[in-house]
């Protein structure tokens, strides 16, 4: 018999629902509760939909359990870069403070049909830029495992909740990093599935050709199930891919060890300058439980990778130049009522309405584009791109999956990155790069550091649309890791 | 005869004819509520992303086809980036490094003969929408209804010599794309607009000098216009050795002439880039084959062809063939068997006259080819007179008559039985005693006294030239 407590997964509360040991309505007051214990400690809401949420697990207890609905009555949070119906979608700006959307996106809407409850909005970086959340327009989240440690970034509302039991899962987005680095940072299972694998529609985009929706959860097997009910091609985003979506949940315990498998060990990423010792010894012993399954483990190299955070600030900041240029005043978001001429408005609802740092982003981006620049960033960008993306492929023709720790280090503290937005773009040195390829990556929890007792993650990368074979992976080796105890930043909560 | 020689080529901005939006489901219906034709998509929300529409690229393909250029299998939509109210995402879809289609022509005539235009490049791009400014209230206002309609661009190479030439162009461009049904070509609804890049160059030289953009001409006629007093301006700058500056110049329609567009809207740095959200645009070969097949003929073949198989002159078979309506009109028409070039006699002249006069559309007239073919005949077998069939034509076509019946119980048909005619002729002469021993004297003027009796007794129905015989005959 399931009760409800914080660190109750996905899957165990789908148990319990279906049975009838939990109604609905009790999961999600028990949520409700918990974020009303949480949030004045860790920021992690920018809206709770209770109302409503309380009203829709009553006519679900009503209907009766349904197992054709994958998430029946659970309920969740979702990243506030997503679109909503109904509900505020600020994207943790001021610019959209107000903004309502009377459409879904379509990785909510498929939640929705699958019986999910939406309980809440998520705080992160403003328009997803960032990767401390310390970017947002209404104040940092906080890392449920040390209040003076950031959640990571941009997703850091999303992972900050989970790892806090507000909700059994969040949804995110990682456009360089921004599911797996929180997930990392707050001790979650994060997947950023391939570039296609999820609709875009309704994602509030910022670098279109690498944002993708994810799932960050406390165990594979509840990423798998959440994948399963938002992959899949939608005809209203153009780069979702129509490749047939398998039943991972199905499929995860096809692997009962790791035998005949070769993981890749990119040199890059093990021996980077700045990779701190506590990360490395985690993940190291991460990689000595794989072997322990049967798994051999190959050194590999992907040289270009160096060069990935460059390639990958130019494009992305290109695309969110042109991206955010909509928000304008006119029609919706935030306008200056002093202005006194169409180029004043613009100017001055945009410098008002946007944080510093989506500021820089869209003037670097505008400039790299601009004529007689163009070539010499934008389109050796791209080049590069195609470098590390032929890099990688060619890579994984060696090896099975390529393992790399997420971050150089866990979670820092706030605001000690803040004055140095170069050193704030180096902590995704370890993220990038995946973005630019579009593989599907997962970041898996392996243990506690030794110097911080934060949690420290290691990332998995497979072929694009392996995620069956990500899954699979991650499964068979979070069995042999270290279960994390409860956060301890709410140790008395 | 000036020492210069104008070099001109044209930008021309044609909207497809599709039911929906380039990149979303909304309606193109023109004349609608403002904003009501609107989607997430359109509007510019957040997180909204763009899908092709198949039949824009269809049309597209196919005026690039019909210009003979040739298509990219492999063409890439970028973002043309700018700000202005009407356009709600900040850029333009338009296409920049791999258009739809490259290096074509068309052939137009001019000055009696052939010239080939190039064509430079083909592409596709989203409309924007429309501002209106209130100056009353000190307000503007948006309506989003055109944003995203589907336009093809159409770049000209810089071919074009003078403005008739140039407006010669664009007359054969809006009739390709109207027989291909792809475009309204209405240039004051501003489904079908231009741009010129105008210079001058000495006679004989081949490098081109400082060209203007000319923008804001809203018919053929500012077109000319403008090019005309644009080409001037430049001429009386370069004689008095004085620079032409690059510039952007907007025609205003009230004083005839063309003034500068300075300032930042002139200033702008598109900074194009391929729109993450759009996959490159694959066409394959057996859909071109396809939509190579699917051309109608096109203007300058049917020209030929209706010189060579109706033995009609190059300006009848110009005119006929400008608009595929009335091109197919003439050929059903001719086809039930009047003589072509009485067909396009009447076409040319009578029938352009009353629809251009009453502003109507052929295709919906009540006067088919059939109704056509049958007044000719009536007037061919003498049943009425020419005249008649020229005075009740206006009738016709306006209303829902068939013309057999329309003059039997309008009393218009002629007398022209042979007998019939001997009687009434008859019964004049023995009337008239007088006149004609008058006439067998020698007063042979007396000739149309008689012809006027006649007309008399039969109400004018009498057919006019049989009368004539018969009176020669029975006075003889």
């Amino acid at each position: 018999m399931s009760t409800l407590t914080a660190d109750l997964n996905l899957t165990e509360l789908r148990q319990g629902l279906l049975s009838r040991d939990i109604s609905v309505l009790e999961a999600v007051e028990h949520a409700s509760r918990r974020i009303q214990e949480t949030e004045p400690l860790i920021n992690a809401l920018l809206h709770v939909n209770q109302e409503q949420a309380l009203r829709q697990a009553e006519e679900l207890d009503r209907q009766g359990p349904n197992p054709a609905r994958t998430l029946w009555g659970i309920p969740v949070i979702i990243k506030d870069v997503l679109a909503t119906k109904g509900l505020p979608t600020s994207c943790a700006s001021k610019m959209l403070q107000d903004f309502i959307p009377f459409y879904d996106s379509e990785a909510v809407h498929r939640l929705k049909q699958a019986g999910a409850i939406i309980l809440g909005k998520a705080n992160m970086d403003e328009f997803a830029m960032g990767s401390s959340n310390e970017n947002s327009a209404f104040g940092p989240s906080r890392n449920p495992w040390d209040l003076e440690r950031v959640p990571g970034g941009s997703s850091g509302g999303p992972a900050a909740s989970t790892a806090a039991g507000q909700t059994p899962f969040s949804l995110g987005t990682d456009t360089g990093g921004s599911i797996r680095q929180p997930a990392g940072f707050c001790g979650l299972v994060g997947l950023k599935p391939t570039y296609g694998r999820v609709s875009r529609f309704g994602l509030v985009a910022y670098g279109s050709s690498l944002d993708q929706i994810g799932p960050l959860t406390r165990t594979v097997e509840d990423a798998a199930r959440v994948l399963r009910v938002i992959a899949g091609h939608d005809p209203k985003d153009s780069t979702s891919a129509p490749v047939e979506v398998p039943d991972y949940p199905a499929r995860l315990a096809e692997r009962p060890d790791l035998k005949g498998l070769t993981l890749g060990i990119p040199e890059e990423y093990w021996d980077a300058e700045g990779l701190s010792p506590e990360v490395n010894q985690g993940c190291t012993a991460a990689l000595e439980a794989a072997r322990g399954l049967g798994a051999t483990t190959v050194p590999l190299s992907l040289p270009s990778s160096k060069y990935a955070i460059a390639a990958y600030y130019i494009i992305v900041m290109a695309e969110a130049s042109s991206n955010l240029a909509r928000y304008d005043g006119v029609r919706y978001g935030y306008r200056d009522r002093e202005a006194k001429d169409l180029i004043e408005m613009y100017a001055r609802s945009r410098s008002a309405g946007f944080g510093p740092e989506v500021q820089r982003r869209i003037i670097l981006g505008t400039y790299v584009l601009s004529s007689g620049y163009y070539d010499a960033y934008y389109r050796k960008a791209a080049q590069v791109r195609r470098l590390i993306r032929d890099e990688y492929d060619q890579a994984l023709r060696h090896c099975d999956v390529i393992c790399a720790p997420v971050a150089p280090t866990s979670a820092f503290r706030l605001g000690e990155k803040t004055d140095d937005p170069l050193q704030m773009y180096l902590t995704d040195v370890f993220t990038n790069p995946l973005n630019l390829t579009g593989l599907p990556g997962l970041s898996l929890p392996c243990g506690l550091g030794e110097q911080t007792g934060m949690p420290i993650g290691i990332q998995l990368f497979a072929p694009a649309f392996a995620e069956t074979r990500l899954l699979q992976i991650a499964w068979t080796l979070e069995q042999e890791l270290p279960r994390l105890p409860r956060p301890s930043g709410l140790a008395s909560r | 005869m000036s020492a210069f020689e104008a070099v001109i080529g044209l930008e021309v901005h044609a909207q497809l004819k599709t039911e929906s939006k380039l990149f979303c489901a909304c309606s193109t219906h023109f004349g609608e509520k403002p904003n009501t034709n609107t989607c997430p998509v359109c509007t510019g929300m957040p997180g909204a992303l763009p899908v092709i529409n198949k039949k824009a690229v269809e049309f597209a393909a196919k005026m690039a086809l019909a210009m003979q250029c040739r298509i990219n299998t492999r063409s890439v939509f970028a973002r043309k980036n700018y700000f202005y109210p009407d356009l709600p995402k900040g850029y333009q879809i338009s296409q920049y490094e791999a258009p739809l289609a490259e290096n074509g022509c068309v052939s137009i005539v001019s000055g009696g003969s052939f010239r080939e235009i190039r064509i430079i490049r083909i592409h596709m791009e989203d409309d924007a929408g429309k501002s209106i400014h209130s100056r009353h209230e000190n307000l503007s206002y948006v309506d989003l209804n055109r944003t995203g309609v589907p336009l093809i661009e159409i770049v000209s190479g810089p071919d074009l010599r003078s403005a008739e030439e140039a407006v010669t162009y664009l007359k054969q461009l809006r009739s390709i794309l109207m027989y291909l049904g792809i475009c309204e070509g209405n240039m004051e609804e501003g489904n079908f607009r231009c741009d010129a890049n105008v210079s001058l160059r000495p006679l004989g030289r081949e490098r081109l000098g400082v060209r203007t953009e000319l923008k804001n001409m809203n018919s053929f006629r500012h077109v000319h216009k403008a090019l005309e007093y644009e080409i001037q301006r430049q001429e009386d700058l370069l004689s008095d050795s004085e620079p032409v500056i690059q510039e952007t110049l907007l025609f205003d329609e009230d004083s005839g002439t063309t003034r500068s567009m300075r300032g930042k809207e002139e200033a702008h740095d598109y900074r194009y880039f391929p729109d993450p959200d759009l996959v490159p645009m694959e066409l394959s070969r057996e859909a071109i084959a396809g939509w190579t097949a699917e051309l109608p003929e096109l203007p300058p073949a049917k020209m030929l062809r209706f010189q060579e198989a109706y033995g009609l002159p190059e300006y009848d078979a110009g005119l006929l063939t400008a608009e595929r309506d009335l091109a197919d009109y003439f050929e059903a028409t001719v086809a039930l068997g009047p003589p072509p070039k009485v067909v396009s006699n009447w076409i040319m002249t009578d029938l352009l006259r009353e629809i251009r006069e009453k502003d109507l559309v052929l295709s919906r007239c009540a006067f088919t080819p059939e109704r056509f073919a049958s007044l000719l005949k009536l007037i061919d077998s003498g049943k009425i007179s020419s005249k008649t069939g020229k005075q009740i034509f206006p009738e016709l076509l306006l209303q829902d008559l068939d013309p057999g019946t329309y003059v039997q119980e309008k009393g218009y048909v002629q007398i022209s039985d042979d007998s019939e005619l001997t009687r009434i002729l008859e019964e004049v002469l023995e009337e008239n005693p007088k006149e004609l021993a008058a006439y067998k004297a020698g007063k042979k003027k007396l000739l149309s006294f008689f012809m006027g009796q006649v007309m008399k007794k039969t109400k004018g129905q009498a057919n006019p030239k049989l009368v004539n015989e018969k009176l020669q005959e029975l006075l003889k």
